[in-house]
């Protein structure tokens, strides 16, 4: 699953791709995760930016500052003491969602795809802990994983050019929530009224990489009065 | 320190937006950097009228913006040659110059690149959202309320009286990159390149690419001969962050270059944009011709070291090439 060596991938004269493994995994994503919490606590001069992502972490380093030497040896000697890196406790963030309709345009399509009633995918999507995997593509745009095996679905043939903010969509083994109208190729089963992203807030998002997230149905009703922010415990 | 109204927009031409460096350290919540795309002529413009570097400027993309100045104030204009005009005189440009209340600043259309910088002595008086003044266009923050610059808008900089001694401050003639249509980019291999076959090396860097109409500042996107990837491995590949200048090659083969507006992806990538040539990229337009030449990353380095000398050079007042 680990590659036995670190994989370096030089991205232009100021950043590089270090990957661990070419997969999806729970493991993978945890020891990014740790990987992530070491560099950026690392106080190295010339390290710029740390994008964790699935499998690997991009680098983003000042070469004024540092030299690709001396980055790749900072990143070995982190990397040799990474299991004792601490992951804080991830919180778990429940989503409400109105499924189907014209909030869900994909989900009786999904059903048909699977065999099965419409009721039966909203039960095994909203039925799952899932874990965030990344954010990226657009601010706070979650990647989350792993569909229940009965909802693994292709992607559409065709993508759809605008998306609208709050559709929760899967395709593949992943679902993910659209914090911003945009173009998007997966199904979508439903939409969320909460907001995912907003920039004036410390963190921006309303879900970080390694959290926990479950889906709840509410109904259609219920969209236009629920409140867009959780409160804060 | 006072801040006084410096400009009304009378029109804002297709796209003007505010932007500085840009946001950094947000990449890990899907926020893009945005920033000036031609962060060389940005720098200089702020140089030029005495404001910080990294202060907030204008981007002016092709044509069309006409401002009225609501007091006086120094400014600067550089990057593409959009035809600058202080009511009806040309104004040179990478140099500085004191508008009168009334006058009227134009840009009449591109004649070389593809985006103007304004910089306004004192700045442009805006909070920073996440570190940074830059608009994010396709999320809607940053800069004026997460848009581009409309009519009627007024925009306010801090004590502008303190920079009026900036007069006639200019840039070498020699230090300035030219606007060519034809552009060499030169670029690193990577960080997939291994999954291109040699044939689809060879003709990504040695054939013309077209600068395609749906360019904008998420991306450069290119036509061309199709640059052929490995048969054996697939069209995507598990998403991972991304940064600007890289040249990814989705399934149809013709690339596409990665700018600031973007942090993650999942297509393939042949190669990236050197930093120094980052400035260049943020002036092609569609209709220019591209074409990249490969280089090593002690060419890069020794680009950068040069480039940031010019800069380091003009700010301690030296006017012969480092």
């Amino acid at each position: 699953m680990f590659y036995q060596k670190l994989l370096y991938r030089t991205m232009g004269d100021r950043s590089v791709i270090v990957e661990l493994g070419n997969q999806i995994s729970p493991e993978i994503n945890r020891r990014v995760r740790q990987f992530a919490i070491a560099l950026m606590e690392d106080p190295t001069e010339g390290l710029v930016e740390i994008i964790p992502t699935y499998r690997s972490l991009l680098i983003i380093y000042d070469p004024l500052k540092i030299s690709v030497a001396t980055l790749q040896h900072r990143v070995e000697d982190l990397h040799r003491k990474i299991e004792g890196i601490q992951i804080p406790e991830p919180k778990t963030v429940e989503i409400p969602v109105v499924y189907g309709g014209e909030y869900g345009p994909d989900l009786e399509w999904v059903a048909r795809y699977h065999k099965t009633s419409s009721e039966q995918v909203i039960q095994l999507h909203a039925g799952t802990t899932y874990q965030v995997y990344m954010i990226g593509f657009t601010p706070g745009h979650p990647y989350i994983a792993e569909l229940p095996k009965a909802l693994i679905t292709p992607r559409r043939e065709t993508p759809r050019t605008n998306v609208p903010r709050g559709s929760v969509a899967i395709a593949m083994n992943q679902t993910v929530i659209y914090p911003v109208e945009s173009p998007g190729g997966l199904h979508i089963l439903g939409r969320t009224p909460l907001k995912l992203f907003n920039p004036i807030q410390s963190p921006p998002t309303l879900l970080e990489m390694g959290d926990r997230v479950r889906f709840f149905p509410i109904k259609e009703g219920e969209f236009k009065q629920w409140p867009r922010q959780i409160p804060l415990k | 320190m006072a801040t006084a109204d410096t400009f009304e927009v009378v029109a804002p031409g297709p796209l003007t937006s505010v932007q500085d460096r840009g946001r950094f350290g947000y990449g890990r919540y899907g926020v893009a950097p945005s920033g000036a795309l031609d962060s060389f002529s940005f720098r200089v413009a702020n140089l030029l009228v005495g404001n910080s570097e990294n202060e907030a400027c204008l981007e002016i993309t092709l044509s069309g913006l006409r401002l009225k100045a609501l007091t006086e104030v120094a400014i600067a204009v550089t990057g593409a040659d959009l035809q600058a005009h202080s009511n009806d005189k040309p104004l040179d440009m990478w140099t500085s110059h004191i508008l009168e209340r009334g006058n009227i600043l134009s840009f009449r259309g591109v004649k070389s690149g593809c985006r103007s910088y304004l910089a306004i002595g004192g700045g442009i008086s805006l909070p920073k959202v996440m570190g940074s003044k830059s608009t994010n266009l396709s999320s809607k923050f940053g800069g004026l309320d997460g848009r581009p610059l409309q009519k009627g808008d007024i925009l306010s900089s801090t004590s502008p009286h303190l920079h009026l001694n900036t007069e006639r401050k200019s840039f070498p003639q020699a230090w300035i990159p030219p606007h060519a249509k034809e552009r060499h980019l030169r670029v690193i291999l990577g960080p997939q390149d291994d999954q291109f076959t040699e044939k689809g090396k060879k003709t990504f860097l040695g054939s013309p690419y077209q600068v395609s109409p749906d360019s904008d500042r998420t991306g450069v996107r290119l036509t061309g001969t199709m640059i052929e990837r490995r048969p054996e491995v697939s069209e995507s590949i598990i998403s991972e962050g991304v940064i600007s200048g890289t040249i990814q090659v989705p399934g149809d083969g013709q690339p596409i270059i990665i700018l600031v507006e973007t942090v993650t992806g999942g297509y393939r990538k042949i190669a990236t944009v050197i930093t120094a040539d980052l400035p260049l990229l943020g002036q092609v337009k569609p209709g220019d011709t591209v074409t990249f030449k490969q280089v090593s990353l002690d060419d890069a380095y020794e680009a950068l070291r040069e480039m940031e000398g010019r800069i380091k050079g003009f700010k301690e007042g030296i006017s012969t090439l480092p």
